[in-house]
């Protein structure tokens, strides 16, 4: 079953697998590119927003935190990393 | 180069410390312009290398890499290549590094260091990285990345001479050849940057981050919310209570300037121009510099301290569901003091759309200009009473409060409209790097304070100003045949008359038409041509709204006040926002909308309301 971002505990530490670039805007794309979450990166789900919907999520790339929209989330499949105990 | 001096840029980036950092070695001396033809603000102040010598430095708008996903990428793209107009090519790039996010940042400085240009890095902030038990070896990162790297922390000044020094050897190198290799891509770059990051730490203790545990509360689903709207709350309580003095003082002094240009200037169309038009123009302004000054207060401590991201995180669901980002929070909170600030803070909205929406609908936040237009009608028309459960609430609180609400339920209904339709596109994301907290300097927040002060006071005062003279020409030409009345013999009268056939189906007169005309220039000034068309006059202001309230009460039905009220919520009456508008969006055919919409909004808002009035027998 594939897993996609949005959809992992928080929390979770994960592996970014696959993005399907296609399901995003070009500019937002190169911007989350640029941000360091890209396919390979090691992510951790850490906040999420509290009204209908649960957005936005805010997630731990390296040192630094970054907020972005589930539609984002959706587009990135993961996994749990095997190499580091899920947290 | 046009002028011979030395020119350095300081890259990096968005939340390296570069501002910090430029502040601490420029100090005061800093010039805020835009770039020609873009709305970038370009920072640039003098510094000094150990040699005495000054060099120029330009603060360039934080970038994720040099090919461009906004307008300001674009201009630190143009600038480091040499292609930017009217800004000569930086000899020395200043390369800003956050010490404790190094493996990102380092993608971005890979390809500026690429570029073979005399590059210089700032390992900024190494004692907020020691604080969560990161310790750099800047030796190592300056063998792999082959440029000096200095530590430093702008904000305690520490490194800074260091850094000069090493601005002047590098200046002095010719650029060493970098092996170019343009085919290296992101993920290598990225692979490489963790590489290199890893190969600089000389040790790092696990440590539960200081932020991790704030943003914990501050960002918990049932927690941060009301902490938000807490601190909102405490704003807009320090803005209004604590302003009122100051703005007090600068009114009891403006009307001093005019006392005393009428006791010593001898009557005439001068003196009355100077009085009338120019010092009461400016008084005007004035006035909401106190205001301005407590919110950006509050607004750039938010800022600094890294908070500001979070409120947007945590208002990013509310503002989507009418199409916008929590980037536009920052802009529309802004305008709640004023629209001017507000629309220039629009800015840092990446989306363009996004940014035009939000600039059309801020002027729909009840900006602190309505509050003299609604204190008058409302003591004079809404009884005192209390309402609510246990009467804790008055009757006069919650029609503020309502117009208040108005305001923001129409400017969200509009954006709605917008995105569905003019500024209609892809759905705006939100992606934003929230930053590690920080305590703010005092001198950080001193500068920006001053410097918000003076573009606010530089672009409302010189509009303010010209809008100012232009309608008491209107008013006071031609001049009157004796036994006429001024008013009657002037442009503006004539207009009034004209603009009554058009505003008496919304229950508006003629009075009415008169006070518009010049309040156009500010809401506030309603009041004062309402004050002079009842011929109302007394040296004490309180005594000029209770007296303005008695006869406003025999001239005027309920219904009229109410939809004056409403007319109030939308009409765009600020000529200086109208201003700002146009050169944010360089052009008129925004600004040109923005009257048009909101105009007839208050036209029909004041017109329902007038004849919902009636309907109820109000009248």
């Amino acid at each position: 079953m594939v897993v996609t971002l949005d959809q992992i505990p928080l929390g979770q530490l994960a592996r970014i697998t696959a993005v399907d670039w296609t399901a995003l805007v070009p500019e937002e794309g190169q911007r989350l590119r640029a941000l360091g979450i890209d396919t390979g990166a090691k992510v951790r789900l850490a906040y999420r927003g509290v009204l209908a919907g649960r957005d936005p999520l805010a997630i731990e790339v390296g040192r630094m935190t970054v907020a972005l929209r589930r539609v984002h989330a959706r587009a990135m499949q993961v996994e749990a990393p095997v190499d580091e105990p899920t947290a | 180069m046009t002028r011979g001096i030395c020119i350095a840029a300081l890259v990096g980036n968005p939340n390296a410390g570069k501002s910090a950092l430029f502040n601490a070695l420029t100090g005061a001396r800093q010039k805020i312009a835009n770039y020609p033809g873009v709305t970038v603000e370009r920072k640039a102040g003098r510094m000094l290398l150990p040699s005495g010598e000054p060099v120029e430095l330009v603060d360039l708008p934080g970038s994720y890499g040099l090919s461009p996903t906004s307008p300001d990428e674009e201009v630190t793209r143009k600038v480091i290549m040499g292609e930017q107009p009217g800004q000569g090519q930086p000899e020395v790039l200043v390369l800003v590094l956050d010490a404790s996010n190094l493996e990102q940042h380092l993608v971005f400085a890979q390809e500026v260091i690429e570029l073979g240009r005399p590059t210089v890095v700032a390992l900024n902030m190494v004692d907020l990285a020691e604080r969560d038990g990161l310790v750099l070896d800047a030796m190592a990162l300056q063998q792999a990345l082959g440029v000096a790297v200095i530590p430093t922390v702008a904000v305690r000044r520490r490194g800074l001479t260091e850094l000069a020094a090493a601005i002047a050897e590098a200046r002095g190198r010719t650029g060493a050849p970098v092996e170019p290799r343009p085919h290296v891509n992101g993920p290598e770059r990225r692979m490489l940057a963790h590489a290199i990051a890893d190969g600089a730490i000389l040790s790092e203790t696990k440590r539960h981050r200081l932020h991790a545990r704030m943003d914990r509360v501050l960002l918990h689903p049932w927690l941060g919310p009301p902490i938000l709207l807490a601190l909102l709350f405490l704003v807009f309580q320090a803005v209004f209570s604590g302003a009122a003095p100051f703005a007090d003082g600068l009114t009891a002094i403006v009307t001093a300037l005019e006392d005393f240009a009428r006791a010593q200037l001898p009557a005439g169309l001068p003196r009355d121009l100077l009085t009338d038009g120019i010092l009461a123009g400016v008084g005007s302004v004035i006035v909401f510099l106190p205001q301005i000054l407590i919110l950006f207060f509050f607004i750039l401590t938010m800022e600094a301290t890294g908070y500001m991201a979070r409120a947007a995180f945590l208002m990013d669901r509310l503002m989507a569901s009418v199409g916008l980002s929590g980037r536009s929070f920052i802009p529309l909170l802004s305008s709640f003091a004023c629209a001017i600030p507000g629309i220039m803070a629009t800015r840092s909205i990446a989306d363009p759309k996004d940014r035009l929406t939000t600039i059309l609908i801020a002027p729909l936040m009840t900006c602190s200009a309505r509050l003299p237009v609604y204190a008058v009608i409302i003591a004079a028309f809404i009884p005192n009473r209390p309402v609510g459960p246990g009467g804790l609430i008055g009757l006069q609180g919650l029609v503020l409060l309502g117009l208040y609400l108005f305001g923001v339920v129409g400017a969200m209904a509009v954006a709605m409209v917008l995105r569905r339709s003019i500024t209609k596109g892809a759905a705006s994301g939100f992606i934003m790097e929230l930053p590690k907290y920080q305590l703010p300097t005092v001198k950080d927040l001193a500068l920006g304070l001053f410097q918000r002060a003076w573009i606010f006071l530089r672009r409302a005062g010189t509009m303010i100003f010209t809008v100012t003279v232009v309608l008491w020409l209107l008013l006071n030409f031609p001049r009157a045949a004796p036994g006429q009345d001024q008013v009657d013999a002037s442009i503006a009268g004539h207009l009034a008359n004209g603009l009554a056939v058009v505003i008496e189906p919304i229950g508006f007169n003629r009075d009415i038409a008169l006070a518009l005309i010049p309040a156009m220039a500010a809401r506030e000034v309603a009041v004062s041509s309402l004050a002079t068309t009842y011929a109302v006059s007394n040296p004490d202001e309180n005594a000029v709204a209770r007296q303005l309230g008695a006869q406003l009460k025999s001239h005027w039905s309920l219904p009229t006040a109410l939809a004056f009220l409403a007319w109030f919520v939308f009409a765009p009456q600020c000529l200086s926002t109208i201003a700002v508008a146009r050169r944010e969006t360089n052009g008129w055919k925004w600004p040109g909308f923005m009257l048009a919409y909101l105009f007839l909004l208050a036209y029909v808002a004041a017109g329902l309301t007038y004849w919902t009035a009636m309907a109820l027998g109000l009248g």
